[in-house]
């Protein structure tokens, strides 16, 4: 996981490419394992990136600085 | 008031006559309806106005304090009802009206203020479809402005986190209700919107119309379509509509809806991506399996299959090649034979051998002609010979010497005249049986002839 560089969005958006790239199907067939491996490699990354993040960083602006709160808010506090 | 003088300044009177007004209970706090004319709003924010009905004038005026409690424009024309007192401005000597309130008779304040700005900003064109901003698939910050307590925020963000973790959410905490609020989301709209924000969430939960007003309210609508960012509305409930959802790029019916729109889910994001594992898994071995079809059929296929018919035709041009160099080699061989012996025929025919052989050939033909003349010729002069010898046997003068006759010979000569011959000659006389030797002793000629012997 040394490439933790991409980001979610970038990710999904090359995968999608590549899936566009291949159901057109007009890519030669070592262009298409490649884009194949790296369509996994990324569906691999987004499916990692989407299990981990379990818990949202959520923060309040408070005074002009963000202060990190608790997700599970009651609604009745303060 | 005891001076001498019966005089009362103006001042005096009035404020004895504004004193009356002041005393009496029922002028300090009245309840009147009537027709708006002649409405005049100070810069101030005073509004200045009459009050008129079908009979009667009333001059009255409603301070700023109070006039922003107004939820609609004051227009000439509108009927309403107004709470306030009746009392004496002493400067102009006029008694008027000071409104304390103001509502819209028949159809509500807020109805005919939302109706009123909508109208107004739709004419603007700030609900244009045009200005409407895509948002982001995957943003990466959400603003959220709401109270920061309460079902809403509560709501926004437990959805934010069960659909789309991945997302960084920050609270603008603002008062949504209450004479702060419009100033309070204004703020919160601003402030966001100097941060890098994918997204912005405006709203809050249900309430009362009062309690939803400030998104109702010019200056919120104006802060959100002035966002650079994205923005969803979320007030109250679904049956709840406000000037802000009309601005906003996208409105949602609740909180809890706004979340969902501003997120993809998780889950399906997970859904999609095993689709697109398998998608892609498809369509690579489909690709392969159509390309393996492909080169086995061209495997099959017939060059590959019969690989020595691919060179065959050549190896047929190249025999036909040789063939054909061979027959001509040969021809020309035979040609040059021919020419050869041609010539070679031609100079034989003109060597002297032949020419002697010819004339060999010649000389044999024409000896032989001579030969066969030369015969004819002696068989011709034999038969002649012979003939003549028959006539010559027929006149021989032996013939006649057999009847008789002589012949005689001087020397050798025929002794045919007497003339010839001499006395004393000697002659030999031919008989027919020999001859005889004679001696002339006379000659004597004849008549005929000179007789000189006999």
């Amino acid at each position: 996981m040394a490439e933790k560089e991409i980001m979610f969005n970038q990710a999904m958006e090359q995968l999608e490419e590549i899936v566009r790239q291949l159901e057109q199907g007009d890519v030669p067939l070592e262009e298409a394992l490649t884009l194949y491996q790296k369509g996994m490699e990324l569906s691999k990354v987004c499916h990692d990136k989407l299990q981990s993040a379990e818990k949202q960083l959520v923060t309040m602006m408070n005074d002009g600085k963000e202060v990190s709160i608790d997700v599970e808010m009651d609604g009745t506090s303060k | 008031m005891l001076s001498a003088d019966p005089y009362l300044s103006v001042k005096a009177l009035t404020k004895y006559i504004k004193k009356k007004f002041d005393a009496d209970p029922h002028l300090r706090d009245v309840y009147v309806k009537g027709e708006l004319s002649n409405v005049k709003i100070h810069t101030s924010g005073h509004i200045y106005f009459t009050l008129k009905d079908n009979s009667a004038r009333l001059a009255a005026v409603m301070f700023s304090a109070n006039a922003k409690s107004v939820k609609f424009k004051p227009e000439s024309g509108m009927t309403v009802l107004i709470r306030g007192d009746v009392n004496v401005y002493e400067a102009s000597g006029q008694y008027q009206l000071y409104a304390q309130s103001m509502q819209a008779d028949g159809i509500g304040d807020y109805y005919l203020a939302f109706e009123q700005l909508k109208e107004k900003l739709a004419k603007e064109g700030l609900f244009n479809a045009v200005h409407k901003k895509p948002f982001p698939r995957f943003p990466k910050r959400i603003a959220v402005v709401t109270a920061p307590t309460g079902a809403a925020v509560r709501d926004i963000v437990t959805t934010l986190n069960r659909r789309y973790p991945l997302a960084k959410v920050v609270i603008f905490p603002t008062l949504v209700q209450g004479a702060q609020a419009t100033q309070s989301i204004v703020q919160s709209i601003q402030a966001a919107g100097k941060s890098d924000f994918d997204v912005m969430i405006v709203g809050r939960g249900g309430g009362s119309i009062e309690d939803l007003w400030a998104f109702n309210e010019e200056a919120v609508a104006r802060a959100i379509f002035q966002s650079q960012i994205p923005i969803i509305s979320a007030v109250g409930h679904e049956t709840d509509t406000t000037i802000s959802d009309f601005v906003a790029d996208l409105r949602a019916p609740t909180p809890t809806a706004a979340a969902e729109l501003a997120v993809p889910s998780k889950a399906e994001l997970i859904d999609r991506l095993l689709g697109y594992r398998s998608a892609m898994y498809r369509m690579t071995s489909n690709m392969i399996t159509k390309d393996k079809t492909a080169l086995n059929r061209l495997m099959n296929s017939m060059p590959f299959a019969y690989p020595d018919r691919l060179y065959r035709p050549f190896i047929e041009r190249v025999e036909r090649a040789t063939d054909s160099l061979q027959r001509e080699t040969d021809q020309l061989i035979v040609r040059a034979k021919e020419r050869h012996n041609y010539l070679h025929n031609q100079l034989a025919n003109r060597t002297p051998v032949q020419r002697i052989k010819q004339s060999a050939i010649d000389i044999g033909q024409l000896e032989r002609r001579l030969d066969h003349l030369l015969s004819a010729q002696l068989r011709s002069n034999q038969q002649q010979f012979s003939s003549a010898m028959r006539t010559l046997d027929a006149l021989s003068p032996l013939k006649i010497m057999d009847r008789g006759y002589s012949i005689s010979y001087k020397e050798g000569q025929v002794v045919k005249s007497v003339k010839q011959v001499e006395k004393g000659d000697e002659l030999t006389v031919s008989l027919q049986d020999g001859t005889l030797k004679a001696l002339v002793t006379e000659r004597n000629l004849t008549s005929e002839g000179d007789k000189e012997n006999g």
